[in-house]
């Protein structure tokens, strides 16, 4: 995968390699500022033209004692001169910051990776806390990696001296030396980060001018000492033409979900209560004040829908987010608006579970909660983003269906593409396709659960209407009418009518695409954010020639019409999720198609190799 | 807005008939809440508000019936939600004329939390809380109102749980706006309703209510039309606060109590406290909110009633001064946010 160019005019003693893709983990303590590291490597890769897919690896506890194990924050950076999908299985760069975020990421890196270590903290308090018996940088236990032993505690100091920071300022800006050092290594120019500083720093110029101190000296030490013999250059990414930003999952959800606004012509109001990992879209739309955004923290998740139910029946575009233990709370408010037959909009970045579980870690297990998690015959709609970049347009899509068949819908994400970022192609607005809210207006004919014959939605008859006064509830509506009725056959045929009209959205459900083989072979199916994976699993798998194709269900229910045909065109399927099974369990129930899974539920990722092992397994 | 809306095109004159519905109520005959729903129909048209800017919104419970009896926009929700509906209805729609109808099961048990919330963050809405101290529509369990000791269905050696006071609770959440009255006073209870309305801010309403079925005559030791003068205290403004058949007694605080005392014997009405409900201090209002029969008369009328900004028009203003001040969003300026680059 790296192909080593010599590039011959560079005057500096050391040579300079080209590489496809690097991979780099940065790793420290909570309050080392890791994530603003990579954050900014991220945006400097980007803004070189380097494809990137980016992955933090939060702890769960904001500030674990300092040197611990449980207090090591991570952010891992894959950039590429190809297309990549995943932020790397393995790093090939490892930094670590302290002993304990040495000790806890060591295991992925490969024999023969690189390891710059901040080696002034590998100290005998620090090595205790990371419960070292003996220092890895001196027992040789590292010896089958190249290690970069960089005094950066002292360094900085040294940098910043005059500075006249107190020493703690000082030690906040051992991030950005060692992120100078690690653009020297990849050869990244400093103008990105100097600029973000400037901004961010404007207005403390001493702490500016320090930071931006720290990240030129750490550049400098990896230009002048002899420490390192190479260092590296990826080339921009052949991507498709346009412009472009760095994005992550949930920031892109948050535009997409005042981008469907501005399409429907109708303010959001969005009421939630914080939980991570869905927080950050509370934050991004808290700020959206200029577009007539209504944010609203309520008390606790149920007031969160309630409040996006109340909005919805006043005609907004009701919106409500939350994550697993949250969409727990939410389930008698969804049922109750599969009742009333309204537009709402329920967004779940899926965490590890079950109860409080893992809040900073990954998992699809939300699946059939969100598909079956209310008392009740009450279907809604389904929809999962496959990349960082669709949850933009997953969220329009959610609001699509909502709108038009006046019903909720789960849009189902996860902490992979929430927090993860890749580059975004600036959607053009006047592209995307408007939505129409078709109030009623007219009382001589309006009957409010009467039925449009084509989608069965209901007429969405909003207060400060004259002559349309009603009432709605959770209690069953007559037919038509909608006045409380009780009869078994109305019961029955209501109970029809609202499956019915979650069935009929499939009109609107675009096929499912296979990438591969028309028929035959092993079909890999997929869900939500395991889409990098598996495509970069199949591709490697049938440069080897292997029978192998891939798809991707993005509209969970209903299922796109043609799911049932693909997966029976297939000798073998595969599904690989992060839970036991639960989307296995639905494609088998409904299709009656013998899917072979594989499952994790680690909290973290697939890696493509060990989609590439199960494939291998399957079809030799 | 409302009276925008009224400068513009004159409100056709309404009466009662014009917000009853076709439905048939169903509450117990001889409940308390025919009598509510016959103020708040009889009310509406004197609010100055067009009849579709009207909406009721209750949870579950007898009381949660109403709307469906009120020809306005009406949501009947689930158990101790209304107030996050109301909230978020009034939120996204300031210019509406949003009313809960809750019990003391819905308020202050199932959807105890919200109540807390929605006062403390003055939603500029109507809460008319039901309290008839037992659980009807379940047939008949104690509720957080019932007092301690209560035999029911639930209970058949006796709570053991202290019941809540309404008033207490709201003014311990912040709310601006608190009031009492009672089912079988008909003008009174359409004045509060009126008051309660008028009132910027969460107004919060709590009606003695009887239950006819599982707990008759909860409140007629005191409510009882020949012991009311003397066994309550009907507060006004500006007034001292006296009671009894013969106005012949009164209230003070004595060593930061409240103390019920005889007029005459050298004890006048300038002895009294004066009712002040705009006071901003919630002390005084706070210990009328606890007096029980038979140590105290029963207060009724409006207890509380402050102006502080509401949540709404908080979140309008906001809204307003971002528009102002950093122009109206454009979307292409936020997808275009952080660092850009194109790719040729």
């Amino acid at each position: 995968m790296t192909t080593l160019t010599r590039e011959p005019e560079q005057p500096e003693h050391a040579e300079s390699l080209e590489l496809d893709r690097v991979t780099i983990k940065f790793a420290g303590d909570s309050g080392d500022g890791m994530q603003l590291a990579g954050t900014q490597f991220t945006n400097t890769s980007a803004v070189l033209g380097n494809d990137i897919a980016t992955f933090p690896d939060i702890p769960a506890e904001i500030r674990a004692p300092q040197g611990s194990l449980p207090g090591v924050s991570g952010f891992q950076i894959s950039f590429s001169s190809s297309h990549i999908y995943t932020p790397g299985d393995a790093p090939d760069v490892l930094v670590a910051m302290n002993p304990a975020a040495l000790k806890t990421n060591i295991a992925d890196l490969p024999r023969g990776g690189i390891l710059v270590v901040n080696e002034d903290e590998f100290n005998e308090t620090n090595l205790k806390k990371a419960a070292y018996k003996s220092n890895p940088l001196e027992d040789g236990s590292l010896s089958s990696y190249r290690v970069f032993r960089v005094p950066v505690t002292t360094l900085t100091a040294r940098a910043l001296k005059d500075s006249g920071l107190t020493a703690v300022q000082i030690d906040r800006c051992k991030n950005m030396y060692t992120l100078g050092l690690m653009f020297w290594m990849y050869s990244r120019p400093l103008e990105t980060t100097l600029h973000w500083i400037g901004e961010k720093f404007g207005k403390n110029p001493p702490v500016a001018e320090a930071n931006k101190l720290a990240l030129k000296s750490g550049y400098y030490f990896g230009e002048t000492t002899e420490m390192f013999a190479t260092h590296y250059h990826v080339p921009k990414a052949k991507t498709k033409p346009g412009l472009y930003r760095n994005i992550t999952g949930n920031e892109a959800t948050a535009l997409g979900w005042l981008t469907a606004s501005k399409l429907a012509g109708r303010p959001l109001f969005y009421g939630s209560y914080p939980i991570t990992p869905a927080s950050d879209v509370l934050h991004e739309l808290a700020r959206f004040k200029r577009f007539g955004v209504k944010t609203f923290q309520a008390e606790d998740e149920i007031a969160a829908i309630g409040s996006a139910i109340g909005a919805a029946f006043g005609g907004s575009l009701g919106l409500t987010g939350t994550s697993g233990p949250g969409l727990a709370l939410k389930s008698e408010a969804i049922g109750l608006a599969v009742m009333v037959e309204l537009p709402l909009v329920i967004m779940n970045v899926q965490r590890g579970g079950p109860s409080t579980g893992l809040p900073t870690k990954t998992e699809q297990s939300d699946l059939l909660q969100a598909m079956f998690g209310r008392n009740g015959e009450s279907p809604v709609g389904l929809v999962a983003p496959a990349t960082v970049s669709d949850c933009f347009y997953m969220a329009i899509e959610a609001w699509r269906f909502a709108i038009k068949y006046r019903t909720p819908v789960i849009f189902l994400s996860d902490g992979y593409l929430g927090n993860g970022s890749e580059p975004w192609l600036v959607p053009d607005f006047d592209s995307l396709p408007k939505m129409d809210p078709n109030f009623a207006s007219d009382p001589a004919t309006f009957q409010p659960y009467a039925r449009d014959p084509q989608t069965l939605a209901r007429p969405w008859a909003i207060p400060g209407t004259p002559g349309l006064e009603h009432r709605i509830g959770g209690l069953e509506k007559a037919d038509i009418t909608g006045n409380v009725n009780y009869e078994a056959a109305n019961h029955n045929k209501m109970v029809h009518l609202r499956a019915e009209k979650i069935e009929r959205m499939v009109q609107d459900v675009p096929d499912i695409e296979v990438s591969g083989e028309e028929s035959g072979g092993l079909l890999v199916i997929g869900w939500g954010s395991t889409y990098g994976a598996i495509t970069t699993a199949v591709q490697r798998a049938r440069a080897q020639g292997k029978r192998v194709s891939s798809a991707h269900i993005r509209y969970i229910n209903p299922f796109p019409a043609n799911l049932g045909d693909v997966l029976k065109r297939y000798d073998q399927v595969l599904m690989p999720e992060m839970n036991l099974g639960q989307m296995r369990l639905l494609l088998r129930g409904k299709y009656l198609v013998d899917v072979i899974g594989l499952n994790k539920v680690s909290g973290r990722p697939f890696t493509i190799a060990e989609i590439e092992a199960k494939i291998t397994e399957m079809v030799g | 807005m409302v009276t925008a809306t009224r400068e513009e095109s004159p409100l056709p004159v309404l009466s009662r008939k014009d917000f009853v519905t076709d439905q048939e109520v169903r509450w117990c005959p001889g409940c308390g809440d025919y009598s509510i729903l016959a103020q708040t129909q009889k009310v509406m048209p004197e609010l100055g508000v067009a009849r579709e800017n009207i909406v009721f919104i209750s949870g579950i419970g007898c009381s949660s019936r109403l709307p469906y009896y009120m020809n306005t926009f009406g949501f009947h929700s689930i158990h101790g939600r209304a107030p996050t509906i109301a909230s978020g209805l009034k939120a996204s729609r300031p210019e509406l004329s949003v009313w809960v109808i809750t019990g003391d099961g819905d308020a202050l048990s199932i959807g105890g939390n919200h109540i807390l919330h929605v006062l403390r963050r003055n939603m500029d809405i109507q809460i008319i809380l039901h309290n008839n101290e037992i659980y009807g529509l379940t047939k008949g369990q104690y509720s957080p109102t019932s007092e301690l000791g209560k035999r029911t269905k639930s209970s058949p050696y006796g709570t053991i749980d202290a019941p809540l006071h309404p008033l207490s609770v709201a003014i311990g959440a912040e709310a601006t706006f608190v009031a009492r009255s009672l089912d079988n006073d008909a003008h009174h209870l359409a004045s509060m309703l009126l008051r309660a309305h008028e009132h910027r801010g969460t107004s919060f309403v709590e009606v003695y209510q009887n239950c006819n079925i599982f707990n008759d005559g909860a409140f007629k030791d005191f409510t009882a039309k020949e012991v009311r003068a003397d066994r309550m205290l009907f507060l006004e403004h500006g007034k001292p606060m006296i009671f009894g058949k013969e106005k012949d007694k009164g209230l003070r605080i004595n060593a930061m109590k409240m103390e019920v005392v005889q007029l005459g014997n050298g004890i006048t009405e300038s002895d009294l406290l004066v009712h002040d409900e705009t006071r901003e201090d919630p002390s005084i209002a706070f210990l009328l909110s606890r007096m029980d029969y038979p140590e105290y008369p029963v207060p009724v009328g409006v207890i509380r009633a402050v102006r502080r900004p509401t949540y709404d028009e908080l979140m309008t203003q906001q809204i307003d001064l971002a528009i102002a001040t950093e122009g109206e969003g454009d979307l292409r300026e936020i997808f275009l946010e952080g660092d850009t680059w194109t790719v040729e």
